[in-house]
C-alpha cells in the first residue's frame, strides 16, 4: 500500500481538471496558455506518481524521461502560443 | 525514517500545489497569475525531488517554473493595461448571459468527468502489480548504454528516437515563432548595478550548465537542464540590455539552432551507413557519442529557449558585430544609442518624470 503513489496521483487528476476548466472558460488567452500549462503539470504529477516505488526503490526512470522531454515540448508550445497571441493583438482588427 | 512526519509533509505539499493551482487559475489579474504559477512550478519541483525524480526537479525548476515564467511575464508586459484585470465573468452582453452559464456547467461538468476517469485509470494502474519489465530491462542493459544515470540512457540511447523528435518539436516551435513577425524591441541597458550583476551571473551560469550536461552521465543533469541554464544567461543579457543574447548572428545562429536535429542524424546516418542500426550505439563508443549528441543538444535548446524570449525573428543588428561578448556590457553608453529604447519599457523613470512635471506645474 503506497499512500505517496495516490496522494499525488489524484492531486494530479484534480490539477488536470482545473487547468482543462480553465483553458476553456477563460477569456483572455494568457490565461488559457496558462492554464493549459497547468494541466501538462497535472499529466507530470501523474506520471511520476506512477513512476514512484517507495522509500529505497529505485524509481521507474522510463516514465520519468517521458516527463522530462514532456516539459520541453510543453515550454516550447507555450512560446509559439505566446508569439501566436502577440500577432494575434497586433492585427488592425484586434487591436 | 518516520512514515507519519513523512505522510503530513507530503498533505502538506499536495495541499498547497492545490491551493496555489486554483489561486493561479482563478486570479483575474494577468501579472499576478504568471507570479502564482512560477511558485506552482517551484513547489512542483520539490514534489518531483520527493518523489525521487531529480532530474526532473532540476528541469522544471528552471524550465517550467524559470524559462515559462520569463516567456509569460514578457507578454504580460506587452498587454494593454485594460486587459490586464479583466473580467472572467463579462464576456458577452447580458442576452448571452443564460447561454454562458449553460457553457460554464457543461465545461465544469465535463472537466470533473475528467478528473474522475482519470483517477479511475490511476487506481486500476496501481491496484494491478506495478509492472517492472521496462525499468527492469533498463536496468538490466544500463552497462551497455555508456552512462550510469538510467534518465539519461533512456533519454539519449533505448528511447534516442524520441529525443531527436523533440528536438524536432523544438526546431518547428523556434521557426514557427520565427515566421510570426520580428523580435520585441530590445531593452533598454540597465543600471550599473544589474550589469554588475549579470557580469558576475553569466559566467557562473554557463559554467552550472557545462557541469550539469558533464555530470548527466551518472547523476542528476543532462542537456535539458544545462541548455535551460545556458538560456538563463542569454535572458539575463537580454535584460541588461544586451541584443544578441551572447548569440552568434545570421547564419551561425541557424546552425546552432539546427545543431540538436543535425548531430542527431548525422550520429544516427552514420551508424547506419556502418551497417548498425538507426541510433544504435555500439557499447565502446555510446559514452563518447551520447556526450556529442549532448552537447549539440545543449547549444540548440540554449539557443532556442533564448530566442523564443525574444518572441519573434531577430533583427540583425548591423551596426553591432562585436556584441556578443559579455564584455560589451560596459558600453552602456554606445549600446543605448543603438538600440531603440523601447516606450514605457521603465515605468519607474516614466512615472519619475511625469511626477517632476507635473511638481514644475504646480
Amino acid at each position: 500500500m503506497m499512500t505517496a503513489q495516490w496522494l499525488y496521483g489524484i492531486t494530479g487528476c484534480l490539477i488536470v481538471a482545473l487547468g482543462l476548466r480553465t483553458a476553456l472558460l477563460h477569456t483572455l488567452l494568457l490565461q488559457r496558455v496558462i492554464g493549459i500549462n497547468i494541466m501538462g503539470a497535472g499529466v507530470f504529477l501523474v506520471l511520476i506518481a506512477v513512476a514512484y516505488r517507495g522509500p529505497g526503490e529505485a524509481p521507474d526512470p522510463v516514465p520519468q524521461a517521458l516527463v522530462l522531454t514532456g516539459i520541453v515540448v510543453a515550454v516550447s508550445a507555450t512560446a509559439l502560443a505566446l508569439a501566436l497571441a502577440r500577432r494575434l493583438a497586433a492585427e488592425p482588427d484586434n487591436g | 525514517m518516520n512514515t507519519t512526519a513523512v505522510l503530513v509533509f507530503d498533505i502538506l505539499l499536495v495541499l498547497s500545489l492545490l491551493s496555489l493551482a486554483v489561486a493561479t487559475l482563478a486570479t483575474r489579474d494577468a501579472h499576478r497569475s504568471v507570479i502564482l504559477f512560477m511558485a506552482f512550478g517551484l513547489v512542483l519541483a520539490l514534489a518531483w525531488g520527493r518523489l525521487m525524480a531529480p532530474d526532473v526537479a532540476l528541469a522544471e525548476a528552471a524550465i517550467g517554473a524559470g524559462l515559462s515564467g520569463a516567456l509569460l511575464l514578457a507578454a504580460v508586459r506587452e498587454q494593454p493595461r485594460q486587459t490586464l484585470t479583466a473580467d472572467t465573468n463579462a464576456v458577452h452582453s447580458g442576452n448571452d448571459a443564460g447561454l454562458k452559464v449553460i457553457l460554464q456547467s457543461v465545461a465544469t461538468l465535463l472537466c470533473v468527468g475528467l478528473a474522475a476517469t482519470l483517477s479511475w485509470a490511476l487506481a486500476h494502474a496501481l491496484q494491478s502489480a506495478p509492472s517492472n519489465a521496462l525499468a527492469q530491462a533498463v536496468q538490466e542493459n544500463l552497462a551497455t548504454s555508456g552512462v550510469s544515470n538510467p534518465v539519461t540512457a533512456v533519454l539519449l540511447n533505448f528511447r534516442a528516437y524520441d529525443t531527436l523528435l523533440e528536438l524536432a518539436v523544438l526546431l518547428t516551435a523556434i521557426l514557427g515563432i520565427f515566421a510570426l513577425g520580428p523580435a520585441r524591441p530590445g531593452y533598454r541597458s540597465a543600471g550599473p548595478v544589474f550589469d554588475s550583476l549579470a557580469h558576475w551571473l553569466v559566467p557562473v551560469l554557463i559554467l552550472t550548465a557545462g557541469y550539469l550536461l558533464w555530470v548527466g552521465a551518472q547523476a542528476p543533469g543532462g542537456a535539458f537542464q544545462a541548455g535551460a541554464i545556458l538560456a538563463a544567461a542569454g535572458v539575463v543579457l537580454q535584460l541588461s540590455g544586451q541584443r544578441t543574447l551572447g548569440l552568434p548572428q545570421e547564419r551561425t545562429l541557424h546552425i546552432v539552432i539546427a545543431a540538436g536535429v543535425g548531430m542527431f542524424l548525422l550520429v544516427g546516418l552514420s551508424l547506419l551507413f556502418l551497417g548498425r542500426p538507426f541510433l544504435g550505439y555500439p557499447p565502446a563508443w555510446a559514452s563518447a557519442l551520447i556526450l556529442l549528441i549532448e552537447t549539440a543538444a545543449m547549444l540548440a535548446i540554449a539557443a532556442t529557449l533564448a530566442l523564443a524570449f525574444l518572441g519573434g525573428r531577430p533583427q540583425s543588428p548591423r551596426l553591432n558585430a562585436t556584441g556578443e561578448k559579455p564584455a560589451a556590457l560596459s558600453t552602456g553608453t554606445l549600446r543605448a544609442a543603438m538600440h531603440p529604447v523601447r516606450s514605457g519599457t521603465d515605468a519607474d523613470t516614466n512615472s519619475g518624470y511625469r511626477n517632476s512635471s507635473n511638481e514644475q506645474k504646480q
